[in-house]
C-alpha cells in the first residue's frame, strides 16, 4: 500500500527553497490539486518574481515565468488566448500585494477566470529579508530594523480582505499550512480554485500564509507557532467571497 | 486585387494586423494613437478576437507577454510615454524571445510632452528601450499604405526570427488620411513548437523564461540571441532610394521628415544640385550598406528628424565618418518644411558647412 507519493505534476527536480520553509507544502497541494482534477496536460502556469522564481522547474505542466508582479496580466493574455487551458499563478506578497498590486485588483475585478495562489509570509524571501506590505506592526527585517513602524511606513495590506469589497472575483480564501489540521484544509481550498475555474466561474485567490524561517530569524519549529501566535490573528483564516455559494444560498431560502 | 479604401494611418495599422491573424489585442488610452484601440475595441469582438483595455500600459504589454507565450499573434499600441512604460515588458519579451508587435505613434517629449508629431523616441527604440542587450525590429512607414504593409511585415519578422518588430510612427502618420488596399493573400505565418499551450501530457513541458542565473549560459545565449540579429541585420534592412544615382548631396530622413525632405529634394534638382534621398523603412536594422556605399559619391550628408538629433549618429556610424553629416531638425512636436530642408541642402552644397 503506498502511503506517500510524489504528485505526478511535480518533476523530480530538488527544491531550492530553505530548510523549514512551507514552499514545497504549497508547491504540492497545488501539484495533488492538479493531480486529483486530471487537468496536468492543459494546465500553464505562471511563476513570480521572488522565491518561487523558480517554480517553473518544479511543476511538471508547461510553464511562463513573468516579470516582477506581472503574473496575473501575463495570465490574463494565456487565459484569453486558450480558454481550455488552465492558467494558475504563484505570487507571493511583494509580488502580489505590491509592485503587482494594480495587476491583482484589475484581474479580479475583471473575474478573469484564473487562479492564483498567493503565498503570504510578510517578508521579502529571495533578496534577504526585506520588509514586505504584509510585514506585522513590529516586525523587524532589514529594511526595518527597528521594527515596522506604523506611522512611517504605514500598516500591512491584508488581501483577502480588500479584495473583497470587489464586485468582481468569485472566490477568495485565507489558508494556512503550519499543522496538520491547516493544511488538510488548505489542500480543499487550493481544489477548489481550480474546480471554480474549470467551471468557467472566474477569478479564484487563495492566499496562504506561509513560513520564512531563515529571514524571520527562527526554527523552523517556532516558525510554525509564530504563525498561529502573530500571523492568524492579523490575518485570519476563512473563505472571505464564494459568490456562487452565496447565490446558491439566497436559492435555497 | 482588393480595392482602395480611405484611412487614417492608426486604423490601417489595426485592419492589417487583424489580416495578419492578429487576434488579441491589449493597450491604454493614450494620445495620438487611440484610433487603434478604438478599431480594435469594435473589431475584434466580431471576429471572435480579444480587445481588453489594460490597466495600465506595464500591464498590457505583460498581457501581450502571455498570450505570445500561448504562440498567438498579438500586439500592443501606445504613444511615446507609454512605450517607456512598456519597456520592461519589451526586455522581457527580449530575453524570453518571444515574438509580438509594438505600435509607437510617437509625440514630442520628454516626460509628459505634447501630443503633436515627433520622432524622439528614434534612440529609445533602435537601442531597445529597456534593460539588457537586446534589439527589435523598427519599421518606420511614410505612408498610410505602409502603416498597413509594414504591420504585416512586422508580425512575419517577429515570428520568424522570435523578437519583438516595432511600428515607428508619429502622430501625422497616424492621423493622416490615404487610399490603402489592404489584402491578407500572402500573409506568412510560422510554427511555434515552443508556445506553451499543454503538453497534452505528450511532450516535456515548455518553459516561457528569461531567467539564467549560471552567468556562463546567460553569455551563451545573448551570444546566440545577437547571431540570430546579425542574420537580421545581413537580410532584413531595408530603404527607399529617390534619386540617388549621382546623388552629392544625399539627405537621410524617415517617416514624415521623409516626405517632406523629397520635397526639397525635388526642388534642389530643379535649381541644379545634384541632390538625393535615403529613407530608411527598417530603422534597426539600419540600412548601412546603401549608405556607405552613397558615401563614394556624395560630398555630405543631411540627416533630417523631427528631434533633436539622434538618427545622425546612425549616419555617422554608417559611412564611418567619411563625409560630414549636417542636422536639419525640428522638435517638441514642430516639422521641418521642405523650404527649411531645402535651404540645408543649398548650404551643403555652398560649402558653407
Amino acid at each position: 500500500m503506498i502511503v506517500f507519493d510524489k504528485p505526478k505534476s511535480l518533476t523530480d527536480t530538488p527544491l531550492h527553497y530553505c530548510p523549514g520553509c512551507t514552499h514545497g507544502i504549497i508547491h504540492r497541494l497545488v501539484a495533488q490539486a492538479i493531480d486529483d482534477l486530471g487537468i496536468e496536460g492543459r494546465t500553464i502556469g505562471v511563476a513570480p518574481v521572488g522565491c518561487a522564481v523558480m517554480a517553473y522547474n518544479y511543476f511538471a505542466c508547461d510553464m511562463v515565468e513573468a516579470a516582477h508582479g506581472r503574473a496575473p496580466a501575463v495570465a490574463t493574455g494565456l487565459k484569453r488566448a486558450n480558454p481550455d487551458n488552465i492558467v494558475f499563478t504563484y505570487q507571493g506578497d511583494g509580488d502580489l500585494a505590491s509592485i503587482g498590486m494594480a495587476e491583482t485588483v484589475h484581474s479580479a475585478t475583471r473575474n478573469e477566470n484564473i487562479t492564483v495562489i498567493f503565498v503570504n509570509n510578510a517578508i521579502y524571501g529571495m533578496t534577504g529579508g526585506q520588509m514586505a506590505p504584509t510585514s506585522l506592526p513590529g516586525q523587524v527585517t532589514q529594511t526595518s530594523p527597528y521594527g515596522r513602524d506604523v506611522k512611517t511606513v504605514g500598516y500591512p495590506i491584508r488581501v483577502c480582505e480588500l479584495l473583497s469589497t470587489l464586485d468582481g472575483p468569485e472566490f477568495i480564501a485565507r489558508v494556512a499550512v503550519n499543522n496538520v489540521k491547516n493544511i488538510n484544509n488548505a489542500r480543499k481550498i487550493i481544489k477548489k480554485a481550480f474546480e471554480n475555474q474549470i467551471n468557467n466561474k472566474g477569478f479564484s485567490i487563495v492566499e496562504v500564509i506561509s513560513t520564512c524561517p531563515t529571514n524571520w530569524g527562527m526554527t523552523p519549529e517556532k516558525a510554525l507557532e509564530w504563525v498561529d501566535e502573530k500571523m492568524i490573528p492579523y490575518y485570519p483564516l476563512g473563505v472571505y467571497k464564494d459568490r456562487s455559494a452565496e447565490i446558491q444560498a439566497k436559492e435555497d431560502k | 486585387m482588393a480595392d482602395k479604401v480611405l484611412m487614417k494611418g492608426n486604423e490601417a495599422i489595426a485592419e492589417a494586423a487583424i489580416l495578419a491573424g492578429c487576434r488579441h489585442y491589449f493597450g491604454y488610452p493614450i494620445t495620438p494613437q487611440t484610433e487603434i484601440a478604438a478599431y480594435m475595441a469594435k473589431r475584434m469582438p466580431k471576429i471572435g478576437g480579444t480587445f481588453l483595455q489594460a490597466e495600465s500600459e506595464v500591464a498590457a504589454i505583460n498581457m501581450v507577454y502571455g498570450t505570445s507565450s500561448a504562440g498567438y499573434r498579438v500586439m500592443t499600441s501606445s504613444s511615446s510615454p507609454g512605450m517607456s512604460l512598456k519597456s520592461e515588458g519589451l526586455s522581457y519579451l527580449a530575453g524570453s524571445d518571444l515574438p509580438a508587435l509594438v505600435v509607437n505613434v510617437q509625440r514630442g517629449g520628454p516626460g509628459l510632452g505634447g501630443i503633436q508629431p515627433s520622432q524622439s523616441d528614434y534612440f529609445q527604440a533602435t537601442r531597445g528601450g529597456g534593460h539588457g542587450d537586446y534589439h527589435m525590429i523598427v519599421l518606420a512607414p511614410a505612408s498610410v499604405q505602409e502603416m498597413a504593409d509594414l504591420t504585416i511585415t512586422g508580425f512575419e519578422l517577429a515570428d520568424k526570427y522570435r523578437v519583438t518588430a516595432m511600428i515607428l510612427a508619429d502622430g501625422t502618420m497616424g492621423q493622416m488620411m490615404e487610399p490603402v488596399e489592404l489584402s491578407a493573400d500572402s500573409v506568412k505565418t510560422f510554427d511555434k513548437p515552443w508556445a506553451v499551450t499543454g503538453t497534452k501530457m505528450q511532450r516535456k513541458h515548455n518553459i516561457i523564461n528569461s531567467l539564467s542565473l549560471v552567468p556562463e549560459e546567460l553569455e551563451q545565449q545573448n551570444f546566440a540571441r545577437y547571431e540570430r540579429y546579425k542574420t537580421i541585420e545581413e537580410n532584413e534592412a531595408r530603404c527607399e532610394t529617390f534619386m540617388m544615382d549621382d546623388a552629392e548631396y544625399c539627405v537621410v530622413a524617415f517617416g514624415i521628415a521623409a516626405r517632406v525632405s523629397k520635397n526639397a529634394v525635388i526642388a534642389a534638382r530643379e535649381k541644379g544640385i545634384k541632390a538625393g534621398l535615403i529613407r530608411p523603412i527598417t530603422l534597426w536594422p539600419f540600412p548601412k550598406k546603401t549608405l556607405l556605399d552613397a558615401a563614394d559619391k556624395a560630398k555630405a550628408f543631411i540627416s533630417v528628424e523631427l528631434s533633436m538629433g539622434q538618427m545622425i549618429e546612425d549616419v555617422e556610424l554608417a559611412i564611418r565618418c567619411q563625409r560630414p553629416v549636417m542636422l536639419c531638425n525640428r522638435a517638441g512636436g514642430m516639422i521641418p518644411t521642405p523650404e527649411q530642408v531645402l535651404a540645408k541642402i543649398e548650404e551643403a552644397a555652398g560649402g558653407k558647412m
